[in-house]
């Protein structure tokens, strides 16, 4: 056996036991950074898999911002730890759960055994037509370009879901900055630490979506780095969480999603149908439309994991 | 006429097609942005306006007998997306966009925004999630590849189940966290299935799948994910443990929307697997387990209805066994029965989304006037709210599948086609539901008539009423639908599909 | 055995892991991220298909790998509407939990208290 399928054999192998972790744990705490470590090592599969833009995707997004979303919850679920747990299902419950589990997976497992080795694809026809986007990135070019319909409803049910979020508020914090106000002057290391990485963090999210066009990156993982570096900045409390009726705020979360429409349906007056772009000037439309993109993701992303607001909105 | 989309072309009025998922979706957008009364105007406004593009999409599906067909951004499908409406969907359509508004109209008395108030949190939320559940119905009735409706299911949910704990008490948020889980699990498992259809033929279009679909495993286990997951959505039995706590406690235009259109979302899909994708594959076993679940879920709904004590909750669990009788359609899906089996089955999809949602708008006039909706309290509050009374009972007159109402004519189809294909046992199946209906319906129904005198908080508002019963004679109408409107439904119907037995 | 197949065999076997998560695990917070499991097992199967449609000069078919990309920014939303619903549930009543009160549940349970 080469060294690579080794690895790969050890990889499978440590993703599953992080995984198998993550389930059978028994503090959610614990169980949750099991998560984020699992995400990292699956980061490492998607690069195996040689899906180098879902690796980016998956470490920003699937590990990383899910991440400090779950551990926030771990953290303030403690006290309900504390409470005598509620009694979980019967061990004959779990046996068939189990056996119901384990016919799925082996289905599954069966399915993807016997795929062909050489499968059917779309590639040739991405790569035909790349050109014609002006973009190198044939990801991006599915994301923007092909399947542009499916990215611009994905931005829709960012943005909703920011108001579903915003809808658990109780009424009297309606309009409110999310996260509780705090009096406490920021952490020392903590700053310090965000003062340090923020810059650096906003250059490379930036150039990471820049970048996506002709290589692996994109508006997806250049929006959650900068989301990050809001994020950290907000933890460090070196900035304060806008109000949810801050129109500047509800302004940048829609800007990705309007803007993009507003190109979709102008693409009929322009290039002949929606969600069709310019000849000739594909790549400056995209890029336009990445750019706000980039800009709604870096915001709809913290207010995600910042929750519903629980202060009282000022004037 | 058969399904003739072996070229993806686009058709004339196409461009109608993306308009009725774009207009709700903008709406939602500015709405949210905008703010305050601002939402209100124009989610009311655009109802309208997704009213005309609904019919027009009809009126050219209509003209030209085939289903119209837009290919966005000029990507032909396997590589792009297409969008297509055929009979079922401009049906679908047009009931969402009849019973939104009736929905929006009955909201504007409990979340209109005063003039010159701040925002409330209310109104905004259920002004922006209305019009993302219309955008959302839209592309599931219109989408035509599968990771699409993928999208179009995530957006269903999101947008439903913060309605569900809009009032904020901890019975509904666990109502509504429940239901999330059975969203997310629905959601999940569908995409499983999508991606070993992708693995096996390269493309999620539907119309190009349901050529190159052969009956091999991965087909088969991909199926069974995909079913299983929008089961879940569609509440049917055994998966149906979410919907009653979340259907009953949310507001009442909430209730409306949910019970007569977004459970109707994921079943639209499960009909497109069957009949579209799958349609060439034998399905006379998946169409048999699947009426056999609807069979379990009318009698056990209809069961679990007769013993609730809140108005709400046994028009929740109504709606489980309601939900059943949608799948009595699938094992009599090929042979000569098949056009009428289908019409039934869709003809019971919209009375009972028109017949729903005006039962949970008289029982949410109920509950405010009365203060309560236990149905021991009931007595004698016919005659003090008529209006809301006859509301209630039209509609579940159509329940009930009496003559004369869209349910009876639904109910009529499916029992003649399973007396025709000689599966005579959905046929009882259907009457032993109707009986328990009608069990259920009187039980709440007739004490409102005796005469004694409730204590009524306020009397219920007027034009809150007339909707309610303009809902409810809209399920009574359809009884009297023509010929045509059941040639309408065929049109992309695929061929019926090979049934070995 | 590629390196793809090892990759789809652990998909499935994630799908399998998370599925018993949820179903067995009564805390919200567990079954939140049994969910985020299943759905990375899922997208590992794109991942899987994406490999084995390797052509035309690309390692990997680009059209599931947008789908993946698109599917995790989808995940992360729903478990962000999940988290902010146990919280706030939290909040109001101290415990965690999807069983919906008494009332609200089928009458068998109510009955056998009465």
């Amino acid at each position: 056996m080469s060294v690579l399928a080794a690895l790969d054999v050890g990889l499978a192998c440590v993703v599953f036991a992080v995984a198998a972790w993550t389930v059978f744990a028994s503090g959610a705490f614990a169980a949750t950074v099991g998560y984020v470590v699992y995400g990292l090592l699956l980061s490492l599969v998607w690069i195996r898999l040689f899906a180098v833009d879902v690796a980016l995707t998956e470490a920003a997004i699937g590990s990383g911002v899910t991440g400090v979303l779950l551990i926030g919850a771990a953290a303030r679920l403690r006290g309900a730890e504390a409470t005598p747990p509620e009694e979980g299902p019967s061990g004959s419950t779990r046996l068939v759960a189990a056996c119901l589990c384990v016919l799925v997976a082996a289905a599954l497992a069966a399915v993807v055994l016997l795929l062909p080795d050489q499968g059917p694809t779309l590639a040739p026809q991405a790569m035909e037509r790349l050109p014609e986007t002006g973009l190198g990135n044939p990801v991006t070019a599915v994301l923007i370009a092909y399947r542009s319909f499916d990215t611009v409803l994905e931005k829709v049910v960012l943005v909703l879901a920011v108001v579903g979020v915003w809808s658990l508020a109780a009424d009297r914090y309606w309009g409110g900055a999310p996260g509780e106000a705090r009096a406490e002057p920021p952490e020392p290391t903590l700053a310090f630490f965000a003062q340090v990485l923020a810059p650096v963090g906003i250059l490379v999210g930036v150039h990471v979506f820049w970048v996506g066009a002709d290589e692996p990156g994109g508006a997806f993982q250049g929006g959650a780095i900068l989301a990050a570096m809001w994020m950290i900045l907000m933890m460090a409390r070196l900035t304060e969480a806008p109000q949810s009726n801050a129109i500047r705020l509800r302004l940048a979360l829609v800007a990705g999603p309007v803007v993009f429409l507003a190109a979709g349906v102008a693409g009929v007056a322009v290039a002949g149908g929606f969600f069709a772009y310019p000849a000739g000037f594909e790549k400056p439309v995209i890029l336009f439309i990445e750019a706000f993109m980039v800009l709604s993701i870096a915001v709809t992303l913290p207010m995600l994991v910042a929750g519903p607001p629980r202060r009282e909105p000022r004037r | 006429m058969s399904d003739g989309g072996s070229v993806i072309a686009e058709t004339a009025g196409g461009s109608l097609l993306p308009l009725a998922v774009l207009v709700p979706a903008a709406g939602m957008l500015i709405s949210f942005l905008l703010g305050g009364r601002r939402a209100e105007r124009i989610a009311l406004g655009l109802m309208p306006v997704q009213f005309g593009v609904s019919m027009a999409i009809a009126g050219f599906v209509w003209r030209s007998g085939e289903p119209l067909v837009y290919v966005l951004g000029g990507y032909l499908p396997p590589l792009g997306i297409a969008l297509r409406a055929d009979g079922f969907s401009a049906v679908m359509l047009v009931t969402a966009s009849l019973i939104m508004p009736a929905a929006g109209l009955y909201a504007r008395a409990n979340f209109a925004t005063p003039p010159g108030a701040t925002e409330r949190r209310g109104p905004l939320v259920v002004w922006a999630l209305m019009q993302a559940v219309q955008a959302a119905l839209s592309l599931i009735f219109l989408g035509g590849d599968l990771f699409n409706l993928y999208v179009a299911l995530e957006l269903l949910t999101f947008a439903a189940v913060p309605l569900v704990c809009l009032d904020g008490s901890p019975e509904t948020l666990a109502a509504a966290l429940r239901y999330l889980m059975f969203a997310l699990f629905g959601a999940l498992f569908y995409l499983l299935g999508a991606a070993l259809l992708y693995g096996a033929y390269g493309t999620l279009d539907i119309v190009l799948l349901s050529q190159r679909v052969r009956a091999e495993p991965a087909v088969w286990v991909a199926a069974g994910l995909m079913t299983a997951g929008l089961l879940a959505k569609t509440a049917l039995f055994p998966l149906h443990l979410w919907l009653p706590p979340a259907h009953a406690n949310a507001p009442a235009a909430a209730s409306a929307v949910l019970s007569g259109l977004v459970v109707k979302g994921s079943f639209f899909l499960i009909v497109r697997l069957w009949f579209n994708v799958l349609q060439s594959l034998p399905t006379a076993v998946p169409g048999t387990v699947l009426a056999a679940l609807g069979s379990a879920a009318i009698l056990a709904g209809s069961a679990l209805a007769l013993r609730q004590e809140r108005l709400k909750l046994m028009i929740a669990y109504s709606t489980v066994a309601q939900i059943g009788y949608l799948f009595l359609m699938f094992p009599l899906a090929s042979g000569p029965w098949a056009p009428e089996a289908f019409s039934g089955g869709v003809m019971q999809t919209i009375s009972h989304a028109f017949g729903k949602a005006a039962m949970f708008l008289s029982a949410g006039l109920i509950a405010e006037s009365l203060g309560h909706d236990q149905i021991a309290g009931l007595g004698g509050a016919g005659r003090a709210m008529p209006v809301t009374f006859l509301a209630l009972g039209l509609g579940g007159l159509s329940l009930m599948g009496l003559p004369p109402s869209g349910g009876f004519a639904a109910k009529w189809l499916l029992m003649k086609a399973s007396i025709e294909a000689g599966q005579w046992v959905w046929a009882l199946v259907m009457l032993g539901g109707g009986l328990l209906a009608g069990g259920y319906l009187y039980r709440a129904l007739a004490p409102a008539l005796s005469g004694e005198r409730p204590i009524m908080k306020r009397a219920p508002k007027r034009g809150s009423e007339v909707v309610a019963l303009a809902l409810a004679l809209a399920a009574v109408v359809l009884a009297f639908a023509p010929p045509a409107f059941f040639a309408f439904l065929q049109i992309g119907r695929p061929a019926a599909s090979v049934a070995l037995r | 055995m590629t390196s793809a197949t090892l990759a789809g065999l652990v998909g499935a076997a994630l799908v399998g892991l998370g599925l018993y998560g949820v179903i067995v695990d009564p805390q919200p917070l567990r079954k939140i991220l049994a969910f985020n499991l299943i759905g990375s097992g899922v997208f590992l199967v794109f991942g899987i298909v994406a490999r084995k449609g390797a052509a035309a000069g690309l390692q990997s078919d680009p059209v599931p790998q947008a789908m993946v990309i698109t599917g995790i920014v989808v995940a992360f939303a729903a478990s962000a509407l999940a988290v902010a619903l146990t919280l706030r549930l939290f909040e109001q009543t101290g415990r965690a939990t999807v069983r919906p009160d008494v009332e609200a549940e089928a009458p068998g349970a109510g009955a056998d208290s009465e």
